[in-house]
């Protein structure tokens, strides 16, 4: 037994839906606005920038593809975390998110990486606007992938014990649209050379 | 602490969730065709199938994940709504910005600037073109 009050937002609902997965929703709302703001930014400077294309060329496509297939795999671990948190199953649920966290760990090694390579090689944040929006654009992302995991764990480590299955699906929620994310994030910064 | 909290929407579905669950390995392996397709596509070099592989792909692959992933079409309308309407500013502001970003001259104005950098980066790029040709 928790010494802390339970969150009111936990149990209540008069939306129709749950208020935690609500609030979930209107997270990605706003999310929408910060990641379009910035991508919608980067799509108009390179179309009004052919030269720009010069720097594009040196990202790597492969790093890019690999992570994708990470990210997509994530979320179908995170589903599946769903669907068992759905058929009661907290154990089987909790093996799903992390799994789904361990796929964000393998994201984030491959970036880790593949960034290391790139400044190596000069292609810092202020060697050029291209890569300025190349480490602002998938360095917000790779903080929601970090943020994502975390609260990921913990609510595995809850809903192992069976403890608010209904946060399993709210987690899925913000972890499809980091995957959607990426799913742009892909072809702007990777296969437009 | 309870085990696991029933929302009224839940109770009336019964006590619990009552999501529908689709084959999701068969869709994560749609999701992973498209994403070869999107990888193989551009390799041919040719702008309009590069266009459609790559980012016409992006919207598909997304929207495979909000429907089946996301379960946006059984969920409650106004989140649809809800979002739609954030694309929507989004929008907006992408199309109040445009013109001054991608074009570098208009009828009244001229953004000197971005055309120096335009020209200079094409100019350098081309130098190390012939560079890189000459040690070739």
């Amino acid at each position: 037994m928790s010494s802390f009050p339970r969150p009111i937002a936990t149990t209540r609902s008069v939306t129709g839906i749950s208020t935690g997965k609500l609030a979930v929703w209107w997270l990605i709302a706003s999310e929408i606005v910060i990641f379009g703001g910035v991508l919608g930014s980067y799509l108009m400077h390179r179309i009004g920038h052919p030269e720009w294309a010069s720097q594009a060329a040196h990202t790597n496509t492969v790093f890019g593809a690999v992570n994708t297939f990470v990210l997509l795999t994530s979320s179908l671990f995170a589903v599946m975390a769903h669907q068992a948190a759905d058929q009661k199953d907290g154990k089987k649920a909790a093996k799903f998110l992390y799994l789904t966290t361990l796929g964000a760990v393998i994201f984030l090694i491959i970036k880790s990486v593949e960034w290391t390579g790139e400044i190596q090689h000069g292609f810092t944040i202020t060697s050029h606007t291209f890569w300025s929006f190349y480490y602002t654009a998938a360095g917000i992302h790779g903080v929601h992938v970090i943020v994502g995991a975390i609260i990921m764990l913990v609510i595995a480590n809850d809903a192992r014990k069976g403890i608010d299955l209904q946060r399993v699906e709210a987690v899925g929620l913000y972890w499809h649209f980091v995957d959607i994310v990426w799913i742009f994030l892909f072809p702007l910064l990777y296969i437009a050379k | 602490m309870s085990a696991d909290a029933t929302t009224p929407h839940d109770a009336a579905h019964g006590g619990g969730h009552t999501t529908h669950h689709y084959p999701y390995v068969k869709i994560w392996g749609v999701l992973l065709v498209l994403l070869a397709l999107s990888v193989i596509g551009p390799m041919l070099g040719h702008p309009i199938v590069t266009l459609l592989t790559a980012f016409g792909i992006a919207f598909v692959k997304a929207f495979i994940v909000i429907k089946y992933f996301m379960h946006l079409t059984v969920e409650k309308k106004y989140i649809g709504f809800l979002l739609l309407v954030m694309i929507a500013f989004m929008l907006v502001f992408v199309g109040g910005v445009s013109p001054d970003v991608m074009k570098h001259e208009g009828q009244r104005w001229v953004n000197t600037a971005a055309q120096d950098v335009v020209t200079k980066g094409l100019a350098a790029d081309k130098a190390a073109e012939g560079h890189e040709g000459k040690h070739e």
